[in-house]
């Protein structure tokens, strides 16, 4: 395989930045352009050490660096590899980079050394997946939830789900291979306790996977509401906000403008639309049309009124257009004479959260994020203790063994003799192997013999 | 004083039940067929349990009729009882076992190996073979008798190296007190085949006279008679009865006293013994727990007051073994004629095979049953089917038969040992098919009668047969599909009866029957126009009708299944050319050279990442 380099430190200004290099021909292409202080021949460098020295090109200097050797087989991708801390800025880090471009390395693409750890058998599916999403992570939440999986968390997760089914199928698998001696039929009630409880685990992971999808790409939240009824300057206002973290990621459409802004550790996914009200001129219309869109589609709504103006027939639209989401309704403009409040029967008809705000004085938003916050459970996610699923590949296999679970009851129901039934949990078991990459009969036969005491 | 003896087409080493189905198929087929017993009192003898059949082994059995092969029909002439296991637990688990008459079903085998045209049977014991190219070339008796041969069949069961232990006592035997074979590993083992030792036991027989079976709970066989093959019709005659009794706390005080004395424990014993058929005084360490053990006692024939008692394999001396058995209710004065011993064997590592059951480097050398480190007479037979019809595909530059997991419980077996080898004998179950509601032992006939045909074992006249039945079937599934009965008063008082809700608008035959209070033969009741359809199909059409969803759902994952199975290696694949395999699964792969993406991803040790490191590779060796 080649060899690649990329820059692994995020972009932007920070004390140092990290430039990594994988393959064969790493410490080839790193003997042309790093000298260590002590002169020291490349070949005679072991793994595991670091070497400070400098970064020439041409006979110059470029910057002072410390390299760290990792040696094939021992390292993240199994290849020989080489990490540079540079101390430079920007400039110097793309530099260095251009440098060892010039001098034979290919530029890697995203997540390739996360790739080939893959491919050459160092990590597995379920822990490359992690990686990824420990990379892609935007927010401190998701990091940690990353890290977990990689630790093997759902692993753990999943097999003891294993173990409880096992539990139970093995004792209908050893009435069934054998069926002379006294080991006890398995009760019905025994098989639906089992499936009752699993089926619960299950459904739990496959939730967390919406908080889990919240926690890794933020909550898509739209802000609609008439024109001028504050929802700019809503935006401008969590944008705005000293302890917001806002950062430029181009929105998918131009239509609309996307902005994620993480607060109390958490990421919004702000969406700005177009205000919404009827209209005669083409384009506005589609403009309109692509924010009712994004409405639907979004995991919250915030509806934002005008409190100093009556409700009027583009109120009510808006309001119906929430009707069934998660969504708050705010009274922009408290700074004005209002008109409308919480008690106004229409929005109390509603049974929507509804918050006092004034955009303009940048008041009631600390209510708005405690809101936020309260209505995504977010706080009662225990990161220390409960397993997130982040990737949709888990989640469909997770929804596949909940379908199984379903079938399994069912063919109890339909009073199926029991080779059936265990067909269907067994099935649960396979589905739960994809994740953990596991053998599953090789398990039942073991427990078989470990736990029943037969033979001639 | 060696001489040329004559020439073979295919030599089979051994006569037990793997030797005489591999002896039986290439005679069958044509082949210049000589089959070597060290003692013609042995053939297809039973030196354990005197049954046939149980719980994945009765489908075992029927396979090897659907192909062709003896076992079916022998055990069909010779049985003294019979019952069919696990009827309360679904159709694919239904499963046959017969309590056998010993010496009458080795009588029975013999003559059918005599009468055999192509066939020669010898008593003699095989003590060298030799290879020429690394192909088979002749092998050499005892006496010193020389046959060339195309083919070899070895099937040399628990004799090599036989070596058998009472307590402290132990000599070289046979299994029952046959010679072993003593000379036949060396010669393997220069001609590079790597040898391993296994164990098995089996327990003491007792005089029936000496038994008070007041003591005991009878257990019976079947009100009707069940034949194994396909072919055979049988009437009722008288079943004898099986006994069951039960280990008591003055058992497990005697043996845990005496373990010392146990050669298994003392550390003498090298070989490794099965989970599945442990010693009584293994059960009674592993499962202290447990306060007492099923013990049955079997009749062993007709002719004989022998009475075989299941569960109570030993190694302990003999002393300590008349000792404990006495202990059982019913055993209290129990004499024994023959002693519980544990008998250890050399057998090859069957991960060393192809799928055909031919030795990987070795050109014609087959190998089969227990010397294949497998434990049991179903299994063996099977393989030795296989061995034999392989043998002479080779011969004759055919394709060999290999039948995969979804096809039969064979294929199941052969996979398994093949592919991930084995660290004790192996016995078969039902959990490790996976596609089991499709190998069910009811339709054995409608899965290979075909391939037993076309491999040329099944008869023109029988295959004819079988596509009737199945086309019996057909139609009256058809039939079920399109007859509508109304919601009439008949009907419903037929529903009312069989317990079940009554209809409101027509319902097809087929949807009747698919409810559990509903059977084929109550239907009757309302469908009194049937036509007159042989037990066989009735059956059939019972089962695939009632389970028809759940079939169809295991032949969705089947077809997956074969995706990964239909992705082949090639045979020149070099592994240490793929990058990024981890060395374990790269060690494994160079040593099973699997044939499919599927069989490689069944070896321990290979993970799914090295599969799809494997899967880029091919894909990119295509381009």
């Amino acid at each position: 395989m080649s060899t690649i380099v990329g820059i692994s430190t995020a972009p932007g200004i920070g004390g140092i930045g990290i430039i990594r290099m994988s393959g064969e021909n790493t410490f080839n292409i790193l003997d042309k352009i790093f000298v260590p202080k002590n002169k020291q021949p490349i070949e005679d460098i072991k793994g595991y050490t670091i070497k400070y020295g400098h970064i020439i090109q041409n006979d110059e200097i470029i910057d002072e660096v410390l390299v760290s050797y990792f040696k094939a087989p021992k390292s993240y991708t199994t290849e020989n590899m080489c990490e540079i801390n540079s101390h430079g800025g920007n400039l110097i880090i793309k530099k260095i980079l251009e440098i060892c471009l010039k001098n034979g390395a290919e530029m890697a693409e995203p997540g390739e050394f996360t790739k080939r750890a893959f491919l050459n058998g160092r990590i597995d599916l379920a822990q490359a997946e992690s990686v990824i999403d420990v990379i892609n992570a935007k927010s401190e939440r998701e990091v940690k939830s990353g890290i977990k999986q990689l630790e093997g968390f759902l692993s753990k997760e999943i097999k003891e789900i294993k173990q409880d089914i096992l539990d139970v199928l093995v004792n209908i698998e050893v009435t069934i291979d054998y069926p002379e001696y006294d080991t006890p039929e398995v009760q019905e009630k025994e098989i639906k306790n089992m499936l009752e409880k699993i089926g619960k685990k299950l459904t739990k992971l496959e939730k967390s996977f919406d908080n889990g999808k919240i926690i890794k790409d933020g909550i898509k939240t739209a802000i609609i509401g008439k024109p001028n009824a504050g929802k700019s300057s809503l935006l401008n206002a969590i944008l705005k906000e000293d302890r917001a973290i806002v950062t430029d990621i181009a929105g998918t459409t131009r239509d609309t403008i996307e902005e994620f802004v993480t607060i109390n550790g958490i990421t919004l996914k702000l969406i700005d639309t177009a205000g919404i009200r009827e209209s005669k001129d083409c384009v506005e219309k589609i403009g309109i049309q692509k924010s009712i869109e994004e409405a639907k589609d979004a995991d919250l709504i915030i509806a934002i009124f005008d409190s100093s103006k009556e409700l009027d027939k583009e109120d009510l639209e808006i309001l119906k257009l929430i009707k069934n989401k998660k969504s708050i309704i705010l009274l922009n403009k408290s700074d004005l004479k209002n008109v409308l409040d919480e008690n106004n029967e229409i929005f109390k008809n509603t049974s929507k959260n509804i918050l006092k705000i004034s955009a303009l004085n940048k008041t009631g938003l600390e209510e708005l994020y405690n809101k936020i916050t309260e209505m995504f459970n977010l706080n009662e996610i225990n990161l220390d203790n409960d397993v997130l699923i982040t990737n949709i590949r888990h989640k469909n296999i997770i929804a596949k063994a909940i379908e199984n679970v379903k079938l399994a009851n069912k063919a109890i129901l339909d009073s199926m003799p029991i080779d059936i039934i265990a067909i269907y949990i067994k099935q649960i078991l396979d589905d739960l192997g994809e994740i953990t990459g596991e053998v599953v009969t090789e398990d039942i036969i073991n427990e078989i013999f470990s736990k029943f005491c037969l033979g001639k | 004083m060696s001489y040329y003896a004559g020439e073979y087409d295919v030599a089979v080493i051994g006569a037990g039940h793997a030797g005489c189905e591999a002896a039986l198929a290439a005679a069958r087929l044509g082949m210049k067929t000589v089959v070597f017993s060290i003692s013609l009192e042995a053939v297809a003898n039973m030196p354990c349990n005197p049954h046939i059949g149980g719980s994945s082994k009765g489908h075992l059995v029927r396979e090897i009729d659907a192909l062709g092969g003896e076992m079916a029909k022998n055990i069909d002439k010779t049985m003294i009882q019979i019952k069919m296991l696990n009827t309360s637990k679904g159709p694919a688990v239904y499963s046959l076992r017969a309590q056998a008459d010993r010496k009458k079903y080795q009588m029975e085998m013999k003559h059918t190996l005599e009468k055999q045209e192509n066939l020669d049977l010898k008593q003699a014991e095989i003590v060298d073979i030799k290879l020429e190219n690394n192909k088979i070339k002749s092998i050499e008796t005892d006496v010193g008798a020389i046959y060339n041969v195309k083919t070899l069949i070895v099937a040399s069961g628990t004799y090599l190296k036989g070596k058998i232990f009472i307590g402290e006592y132990s000599k070289e035997s046979g299994p029952d007190g046959v010679f072993p074979a003593n000379k036949l590993s060396e010669s393997l083992k220069r001609n590079g085949i790597k040898l391993v030792r296994f164990k098995t036991g089996t327990p003491a027989r007792i005089n029936r006279k000496s038994i008070d079976f007041s003591k005991m709970e009878i257990q019976k066989g079947e009100n009707n008679i069940i034949p194994f093959s396909f072919e055979d019709k049988m009437k009722n005659f008288d079943q004898v009865d099986c006994y069951l009794t039960y280990t008591t706390a003055e058992t497990h005080k005697i043996i845990k006293e005496n373990l010392h004395r146990s050669p298994l424990y003392a550390g003498v014993i090298e070989g490794t013994g099965p989970r599945y058929c442990p010693s009584i005084e293994d059960k009674v360490v592993r499962f202290a727990d447990k306060e007492r053990h099923q013990v049955f006692v079997e009749p062993i024939g007709l002719d004989t007051d022998e009475m075989y008692i299941q569960g109570m394999s030993s190694s302990l001396p003999e002393d300590v073994q008349i000792a404990m058995y006495r202990t059982l209710p019913g055993l209290e004065h129990c004499e024994f004629t023959r002693p519980a011993y544990a008998i250890e064997y050399d057998c090859i590592d069957p991960a060393d095979l192809k799928l055909s059951l031919e030795y990987k480097t070795i050109d014609g050398l087959f190998f089969a049953g227990q010397t294949n480190g497998t434990s049991g007479y179903e299994e063996a037979a099977c393989q030795g089917l296989i061995a034999g019809i392989n043998a002479t595909q080779k011969i004759k530059g055919k394709e060999p038969l290999i039948l995969d997991r979804t096809e039969a419980y064979i294929g199941v077996l052969i996979d398994d040992i093949v592919t991930k080898g084995t660290n004790e004998p192996y016995r078969m179950m039902t959990s490790r098919a996976e596609y089991r509601l499709l190998l069910r032992q009811d339709n054995a006939d409608l899965r290979l009668t075909e391939k037993g045909h076309e491999i040329g074992l099944i008869s023109d006249e029988r295959y004819e047969k079988f596509l009737q039945k199945k086309k019996k079937i057909e139609e009256e599934k058809a039939r079920l599909e399109k007859t509508i009965v109304k919601p009439t008063e008949e009907v419903n008082k037929f529903l009312r009866e069989v317990g079940t809700s009554e209809l409101t608008t027509g319902s097809k035959l087929a949807e009747l029957l698919k409810r559990t209070e509903i059977t084929y033969a109550s239907l009757e009741a309302i469908d009194k126009d049937r036509p007159k359809l042989p037990e066989q199909v009735r059956e059939e059409v019972e089962i695939q009708v009632k389970y028809d969803g759940y079939i169809k759902l295991q032949e969705a994952q089947v077809e997956k299944f074969k995706k990964m199975e239909k992705k082949l290696i090639p045979e020149d694949i070099d592994y240490d050319d793929v990058k990024g395999i981890c060395l374990e699964a790269r060690q494994k792969l160079k040593k099973h050279m699997p044939h499919s993406i599927g069989q490689a991803s069944r070896i321990s040790g290979v993970s799914p990442a090295d599969i799809s490191v494997l899967l880029v590779y091919l894909q990119a060796r295509k381009k």
